[in-house]
């Protein structure tokens, strides 16, 4: 079994072996790494765009809007590196949709550390499939046992706002049943407790 | 009194870096402060008549044990080398994370032994192979089997009957990746386990010399008298591996560096020093005479060093019996004042590292310091202006800035990975090819690349645009922002000039792994020795703090 370390090395030095520069290499490195710690095919989706890097020809998007499309595939290293730099306006958005992504796994991986960074969920949507980018903490999505595709024709990105998963019925009724593990308090117990016997405006 | 930190533009320069000794902070030291309680066996030694074979070694604590599996092989003496093209050692070791079954053990006898071709898994947390100093090694086995130790002059000479060639860790080879373990009390601090390998290593050096003189000749052969074991060490051969890891690892460079300019400064502060601190600072000093006389070098550029080093030494020892006094306030800030004004770099920081010996309670806080989350300073604060980052240039990088990279010897050389061993390597760029695949190690010349770039961008401009159109400069705007926060987490100087002596990198790090008797072997690798005169595993429990200059050796 390979490491996460010979994983990030391995990732970011064929990542400047293929044209990017050596900073965005060592994105492209964790990103890899991160991946594959969740059980992602990061490696398997590198190597595939690298291939089909010398054949095809991939759009560069440096500049986010809420609405991105292009006829030729976006670069999904440019585009999670152009995420990740531009967060502070992209979190903005309502909604972001980007159409046509090569290889979206891969910039899953940025999406999910924009997650922890702006320190919200984030959902995305790619064409049917939904997946929870969960702070960098995990991915959750319903891609399981299924080959993530090699092109989104349509990825549509949802910051959620921090909320509870549950409705306040439900924590009443739990908070409830964890009273049940507190002791009613005597009257000769109030008067020992903290601050007993002062008066309050001495 | 308040003492300010000593400047970067000062410390982080590499003939200072390349002069940092050893000290209470240095992490062979601190590894056996933190193992000291710790329960040491020999779980199995199986070795033939000729010392070949397998043995464990191990510490254990509660529930948590970490074992060495050694394999010692044949080696014709013409596949015999300290050099990383190597392929056969005379012994390969591993540290297993717990106690190793049977199965474990045949499964590493057959990667162990093959070192960087092998696969180890993620039980293994370190890997490392070594050879025998064969003349050493052979004398202190004839010696013994002839009822005789062994010559004393021989062994101060050399130090050690093996040396490592490499030590392994974090992840290399399929090892266990850091954060596997990273949670664990007892490793915190930076490459505690690869100094248990070294340690445990020693102690195998010296169980297999007695092994194969008893078995020469078992009725007369007698045992390494333990004074001589103690004050052997394991040597190591050391090259170019190491340069590029503290400039690859920032935030941990300053964290090594901060910690031993906060000791420095936090000692300078002290009023009063106590008699029994002072005795003991000037105890230390005195005998570490010892160990500058016996620093055995035929390096040419060491040899003056050392010759520099031991004229200040002994200034300085006729200044403290003669014309201080420690009653007087701030006696340290004196001293480090009079360092600073009288003695070479080599002086300053050799009696800045003794000063720490009677401060424990500085010291020991400081340790569990030198360790870092680096993926937390990994990400770029994009939002913030192109401006911002021409003032962090400025204020942080000042000298770097007047470097001239237009003038030839000042990009002479350029670092790369070899393609044979897959080893950082230093070439120059106008006598070799190669140079388009540059490693990212040249900071000095890209800070001043960026800098320019930067004066020519609007200065309300924020960084994402900026990098939008300079990707190529993405590594270095990560390395601004963090020396922004981490001042002593960048070289000083210029790594690729023609005048680079890229020992003073070998150098620091090995300083902090508490290395003694650096010997360059050239201007690119160099051998030195750990642990000599280290207490024994089974003295742990009750060792000497001072032992590195209570050496005889």
């Amino acid at each position: 079994m390979k490491s996460l370390s010979e994983i990030e090395t391995t990732a970011k030095r064929a990542s400047k072996a293929a044209g990017f520069s050596w900073g965005e290499a060592e994105e492209i490195g964790k990103c890899i790494r991160q991946l594959e710690m969740f059980g992602l095919p990061g490696i398997k989706h590198l190597n595939y765009y690298f291939n089909d890097k010398k054949k095809n020809t991939y759009e560069n998007l440096s500049s986010i809007n809420q609405l991105n499309s292009s006829s030729n595939p976006y670069c999904p290293i440019i585009l999670g590196i152009s995420f990740l730099d531009q967060l502070k306006t992209v979190e903005n958005y309502e909604k972001i949709y980007i159409s046509n992504i090569a290889y979206p796994i891969i910039f899953i991986s940025f999406l999910s550390k924009s997650s922890e960074i702006i320190g919200k969920k984030i959902n995305v949507k790619i064409d049917e499939k939904e997946i929870l980018l969960n702070l960098n903490v995990n991915i959750y999505s319903n891609f399981l046992n299924v080959e993530f595709p090699k092109n989104s024709k349509n990825l549509e990105i949802n910051f959620i706002e921090n909320k509870d998963n549950f409705n306040e019925n439900e924590w009443k009724s739990l908070y409830k049943l964890s009273e049940n593990t507190f002791v009613e308090e005597t009257d000769s117990l109030k008067k020992g407790a903290a601050g007993a016997g002062l008066t309050d405006n001495d | 009194m308040k003492v300010q930190l000593r400047d970067p533009n000062t410390i982080m320069k590499l003939s200072r870096l390349g002069s940092f000794h050893q000290s209470k902070l240095s992490f062979l030291r601190s590894f056996l402060n933190e193992f000291k309680d710790w329960e040491y066996k020999r779980d199995l030694f199986d070795l033939d008549k000729f010392g070949h074979g397998e043995a464990v070694y191990s510490f254990k604590k509660n529930k948590r044990t970490y074992s060495l599996v050694c394999f010692a092989n044949k080696i014709k003496d013409d596949e015999r080398s300290d050099r990383v093209i190597a392929t056969k050692w005379d012994a390969a070791f591993t540290l297993h994370d717990g106690v190793p079954s049977q199965k474990d053990i045949d499964r590493l006898k057959n990667e162990v032994p093959r070192q960087e071709v092998g696969r180890l898994s993620f039980k293994e947390l370190t890997l490392s192979r070594a050879n025998k100093s064969v003349r050493v090694f052979n004398h202190v086995v004839d010696r013994l089997s002839q009822g005789k130790q062994p010559d004393l002059e021989l062994l101060s000479n050399v130090g050690y009957l093996y040396r490592t060639t490499a030590v392994y860790g974090s992840g290399k080879f399929g090892l266990a990746d850091r954060f596997r373990i990273k949670n664990r009390e007892e490793i915190n601090g930076p490459f505690r386990l690869e100094m248990m390998l070294v340690y445990l290593v020693r102690q195998f050096t010296f169980d297999q010399v007695n092994h194969v003189a008893h078995h020469k000749n078992p009725s007369k052969s007698v045992v390494l008298d333990r004074k001589i074991c103690k004050n052997l060490g394991i040597g190591n051969s050391t090259g170019l591996g190491m340069a590029p890891f503290i400039v690859n690892h920032p935030t941990l460079l300053n964290n090594w560096v901060m910690s031993r300019e906060i000791a420095l400064k936090k000692i300078r502060e002290i009023k009063i020093v106590k008699k029994k601190d002072s005795d003991l600072f000037i105890d230390c000093l005195k005998k570490s005479l010892t160990n500058i006389t016996s620093w055995n070098t035929d390096s040419e550029y060491q040899q003056i060093k050392i010759k520099n080093l031991l004229k200040d030494i002994k200034k300085f020892i006729h200044f403290v019996d003669n014309d201080f006094d420690f009653e007087d306030k701030y006696p340290f800030n004196q001293i480090y004042l009079w360092l600073e004004e009288k003695a070479c770099e080599e002086c300053i920081e050799y009696v800045v590292s003794i000063m720490m010996e009677p401060f424990n309670e500085i010291t020991n806080p400081l340790v569990s310091q030198m360790s870092s989350e680096e993926d937390k300073y990994f990400t770029i604060p994009t939002n913030r202006t192109v401006k911002d980052l021409i003032n962090i240039i400025e204020k942080k990088y000042s000298n770097i800035l007047k470097i001239n990279f237009e003038k030839k010897q000042n990009k002479q050389n350029f670092w790369f990975i070899s393609k044979n061993k897959e080893e950082p390597r230093l070439a120059d760029r106008f006598e070799e090819g190669g140079s388009e695949l540059e490693q990212p190690l040249a900071i000095a010349r890209d800070v001043k690349k960026l800098h320019k770039k930067l004066l020519d961008t609007k200065n309300n401009s924020n960084v994402a645009e900026f990098l939008s159109k300079n990707s190529e400069l993405r590594h270095i705007v990560r390395r601004v922002f963090i020396v922004e926060k981490f001042p002593y987490s960048e070289i000083q100087d210029n790594t690729i000039g023609k005048n680079i002596m890229p020992i003073d990198m070998l150098r620091l790090k090995l300083s902090f792994f508490g290395a003694l008797k650096f010997d360059p072997r050239s201007d690119k690798w160099l051998r030195i020795c750990m642990f000599q005169g280290a207490p024994l595993p089974d003295e742990l429990k009750n060792y000497d703090e001072q032992w590195v200059y209570r050496s005889s050796n």
